[in-house]
């Protein structure tokens, strides 16, 4: 309950945050899309933890779910298509005080942007990154994206798209430095909201991945997921996203699983790689990996004179 | 005395007596690594020292390790030595030594030398085990007295047996000494520049050296006839020694820029090479990106939330780059971009000068980008310019450019020490409340400038955005927001050059014939204009530092002179070359700029061999254009 601690005292704040206060007008995305449940469960987590508007920093590349940042009432960066990670990243450098969120699409972070996914991941600064997968471009209007499934017919694929698909999951638990990887999927909010909230706890680059619907290009895509429950794997488990058991028993498989173990995390990402037993949950965990700015923060707040004494020590060393 | 630019002759000369130069370039060739450079640096700190204008540059062959003995793999330095300042490499030298004949060939190639020109040549070649060996060298030999040069055949490294047991590594302080005495520097002084460049290395090591040296100098007392002298002139401010890159660090440091994020580029690393040593004593960090795209991202992304920051590339750098300079642009976040600049195009001539990246900069970019561009003319500029460059990408809320190239980035030379004080550095942060009736971009109608909220900051909350956008920074659905918002970013470059004055002349303010250059030709340009002048020719020039906005009052200038003509290192056409008609011709860079501003009928004279412009070449030219006529 608002200002009520543990140890039953109560300390009231100078400002409390309702929902409103994260909420940055109309969202512009079709009806039915999947992006709009992640935008309501980010803004709850937020007012949750009562989190000051003007100290979060959305950043986003381009897209339909790129937009996400214009939804939201906190500061945000809707950048380029690709580039939402050096951003972020770059951000964070300097202001460890500013919680970072990145929204990102399929073809922004595992197509265009692939090079800096792999990178970010290594860096593992404190931010969530949200992959909204619709596993399609959306906002250029239908092609294949890297993670549409074999035979996906699209605009650039008339007959069916022609590879299989890259899973994010495999990929990132195969990054150096990984140290958070969940799935969630946006028709079920409580999980949802469960996942991302874990993620934001973490430290370090916690990458969940958003089976996210697409009802205008890829409906069809992500029906028999949700119409069918028993495709999905539901982790469960002490350090595990923890679910109201009603919302539990729509899962008929469930699995325990600790994400400690990167083995059996990479196990499951393989075998719901094959579109079976798609895992939900948080697949790896482990918080004692290093965070690229705990090095970039070096001589923050050092004072002016300090600076000049530096500079000047500096200049010495050219004297001639 | 044999004047300002006098070559030394060669001359038998008595013992005491030394020819009094007003300057003396000096070389050392080698292969690479047998520390020519080091004794280069040495020799050029001590003149500094003395009170001598020097500029250094090293001859860098292009692979890493080449084969010995070759042409190509000449390495080693240059070290121009003047009574008064030196601003840039020089022509022909006076003076080399040379430690196998090969390598000179590798300079003779690029017309270093003059007849008369005194050689130093290491003798052991002569007796080599190969028969090959000896007999290149002797036909070599033949070969140099008969283009002139002066060749004093001397057995170094038997003479360094005496001193050290292998020569290989001590060769280069016998030869320092060995120049102490035949350019009339202190060995006093060559003793505590040596103790100073070996200091960490134990007393052992700085004595093995002092002994070196002076077997160096007495071995030139006994060897070698010749004898200069150039005077230095009297000091009047605090000096440091560096070259362009390392001013370019010390300007980012004295900027108070907080991150520098780069990915590895020659000629541009050795800057963040040095700032990755420095930066911190400011409290600053270097980041290395995961390439030049993602170098900039983080550097926008952390002046998004309210660090300064900056990025140092070269060419193929900057064209990553490029989309999100457009970004810089639209959504107006400052960022300091240094660009030293290489030969091009494509990966081109890395190692080499070019100036080629002028109209990349300025127009780069799909849609309408304008931004700030400078180009720094000498070291002091590489050192000031990242100031300055802070301080407009800060007030005018915009990327600015600053240009500078591998010339500068090599040339090492005394200039005024800066005196920093604390305004310099960027003030931190702002986190105070924001009114939210101000808007993000609530642009002055005759400036375009408007105020920066930065994250953390109560009340600013706002979403950047690289669309079309309002005032407000919602993205623009009306067929208004996108023509304000570029009036108003085209605003602010009219608002700055308000604030600028006109360029000066520099010779007479009217006349036959204007030179106008940008960049590191600065020095060679005004070396050249001066020449020309002292021969009566009607020459003038004129150095621009700013080239968006251009400086004001160009048109006015050059309408008084004759002709005006720009001087540049980078591709145009030969106006008599086949088939090039006045219509069709392809013109240097500034020249084509410069045409499309003040409708002048601008001439260029450029060329791309890598080289940086010599005074001679361009003396030759003006001589060349005067003679000529027209326009
Ligand atoms: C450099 C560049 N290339 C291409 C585009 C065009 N573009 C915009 S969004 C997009 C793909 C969007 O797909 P995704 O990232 O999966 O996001 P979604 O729209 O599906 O949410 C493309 C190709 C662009 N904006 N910039």
């Amino acid at each position: 309950m608002f200002g009520l601690k543990s140890d039953w005292s109560l300390e009231l704040p100078e400002r409390y945050f309702t929902l409103e206060d994260y909420e940055g007008g109309v969202a512009r995305w079709c009806p039915g899309c999947g992006d709009l449940a992640v935008l309501t469960a980010v803004q709850k987590i937020l007012r949750d933890e009562q989190q000051p508007p003007e100290k979060t920093v959305c950043v986003s590349g381009i897209g339909c779910s790129s937009r996400f940042p214009h939804y939201m009432h906190t500061y945000g960066f809707h950048g380029l298509h690709g580039r939402a990670l050096p951003v972020a990243c770059g951000v964070k450098s300097r202001r460890p005080d500013l919680d970072v969120w990145v929204a990102t699409g399929d073809g922004d972070c595992c197509s265009i942007g692939a090079g800096h996914w792999i990178h970010a991941t290594r860096y593992n600064m404190d931010m969530v990154v949200m992959l909204f997968d619709n596993a399609v471009y959306g906002l250029t209007k239908k092609q294949t994206s890297p993670t549409s499934p074999r035979g996906l017919k699209t605009n650039t694929h008339p007959m069916g798209s022609w590879l299989p698909p890259l899973d994010p999951l495999c990929a990132m638990l195969g990054f150096t430095n990984v140290s958070f990887v969940a799935q969630t999927v946006d028709w079920n909010p409580v999980h949802l909201h469960a996942t991302l909230r874990e993620a934001h706890k973490h430290r370090g680059m916690s990458f969940v991945r958003i089976l996210q619907r697409c009802p205008t290009y890829t409906a069809a895509v992500f029906e028999e997921l949700q119409r069918d429950p028993s495709r999905l794997l539901l982790l469960k488990g002490d350090d595990n996203v923890a679910v109201d058991p009603a919302v539990m028993k729509i899962f008929p498989n469930q699995a325990e699983h600790d994400p400690s173990d990167i083995g059996a995390a990479r196990a499951l990402a393989e075998t719901g790689s094959q579109g079976e037993k798609v895992p939900v949950g948080i697949l790896f965990r482990d918080a004692s990996r290093p965070c690229y700015e705990d090095f970039t923060m070096q001589g923050l707040g050092i004072s002016a004179e300090d600076k000049l004494a530096g500079l000047k020590r500096e200049l010495d060393k050219f004297a001639v | 005395m044999t004047g300002d630019t006098g070559t030394p002759v060669a001359a038998p000369l008595e013992a005491g007596t030394a020819v009094r130069l007003g300057e003396l370039i000096v070389e050392i060739v080698s292969d690479s690594g047998e520390g020519a450079q080091k004794a280069g640096q040495a020799l050029g700190a001590i003149s500094a020292k003395m009170g001598n204008g020097v500029w250094t540059v090293e001859i860098i062959p292009a692979e890493i390790k080449p084969p010995a003995r070759s042409r190509a793999g000449a390495s080693g330095i240059r070290v121009r030595i003047g009574s008064g300042p030196m601003t840039n490499m020089g022509d022909e030298a006076g003076l080399v030594v040379a430690l196998n004949e090969q390598v000179l060939y590798g300079r003779i190639e690029q017309r270093a030398y003059r007849p008369g020109t005194v050689v130093l040549l290491e003798s052991k070649w002569k007796d080599d085990q190969q028969e090959l060996i000896r007999r290149q060298y002797t036909e070599a030999v033949a070969d140099f007295r008969a283009r002139g040069l002066v060749v004093r055949e001397l057995p170094l490294e038997e003479a360094c047996l005496g001193v050290t047991s292998d020569p290989r590594v001590g060769k280069n302080m016998f030869v320092l000494g060995m120049l102490c005495r035949v350019c009339g520097r202190a060995l006093e002084k060559a003793k505590e520049e040596v103790a100073f460049v070996f200091g960490r290395k134990g007393q052992d090591v700085i004595e093995r050296n002092h002994r070196l040296l002076e077997a160096g100098f007495h071995f030139a007392e006994e060897n070698v006839p010749e004898r200069f002298e150039v005077p230095p002139a009297p000091r009047t401010t605090d000096l440091i020694v560096t070259n362009g890159n390392q001013a370019v660090g010390l300007g980012v440091m004295a900027a108070g820029m907080e991150l520098v994020a780069m990915y590895p580029i020659t000629p541009a690393t050795s800057a963040s090479h040095y700032l990755s040593g420095a930066i911190q004593k400011v409290g600053g960090v270097v980041h290395q990106a995961e390439d030049e795209i993602a170098a900039i991202g983080f550097a926008i992304g952390a002046s998004y939330a309210g660090k300064t920051a900056c990025t140092i590339t070269s060419g193929p750098g900057l064209a990553l780059k490029t989309e999100f300079v457009g970004l810089a642009v639209m959504a107006e976040v400052p960022l300091v971009i240094v660009v030293v600049q290489r030969g091009g195009p494509s990966t081109g001539l890395p190692t080499k000068v070019e100036q080629g990246d002028l109209l990349a900069s300025l127009f780069g970019e799909p849609g309408d980008t304008p931004k700030i561009v400078m180009a720094a003319s000498t070291l002091e500029e590489c050192l000031l310019f990242p100031v300055t460059a802070r301080r407009l990408a800060e007030a005018f809320r915009t990327p600015v450019i600053v240009l500078t190239d591998a010339n500068l980035a090599t040339g090492v030379a005394p200039f005024p020490r800066p005196q920093v004080t604390p305004d310099w550095f960027a003030p931190p942060v702002d986190q105070s409340a924001w009114d939210p009736a101000v808007e993000p971009f609530a642009w002055d109608p005759t400036t375009g400038i408007s105020p920066r909220p930065i994250p953390g900051q109560r009340g600013g909350e706002y979403v950047l955005t690289g669309l079309a956008h309002t005032r407000r920074s919602k993205v623009a659905y009306d067929p208004d927001s996108n023509q304000r918002g570029c009036e108003a970013r085209s605003a602010k470059l009219r608002a700055l050059q308000s604030t600028l004055r006109p360029p000066e002349v520099y010779g007479d303010a009217s006349g036959e014939l204007l030179i106008v250059g940008w960049g590191s030709t600065r020095g060679a340009i005004e070396e050249a204009v001066d020449r020309a002048r002292a021969e009566g020719l009607s020459v003038s020039s004129l150095h621009l530092r700013f080239l968006s906005p251009l400086e004001p009052g160009l048109g006015e200038i050059f309408a008084r002179f004759a002709k005006v003509m720009t001087i540049e290192i980078n591709y145009s056409d030969e106006p008599d070359a086949p088939a090039v008609t006045d219509e069709n011709r392809r013109r240097a860079q500034l020249a084509t700029l410069l045409r499309a501003t003040t409708l002048v009928d601008i001439d260029c004279w450029s060329n791309v061999y890598g080289q940086p412009l010599q005074p001679r070449q361009i003396y030759a030219e003006i001589g060349r254009r005067l003679e000529r006529g027209g326009n």
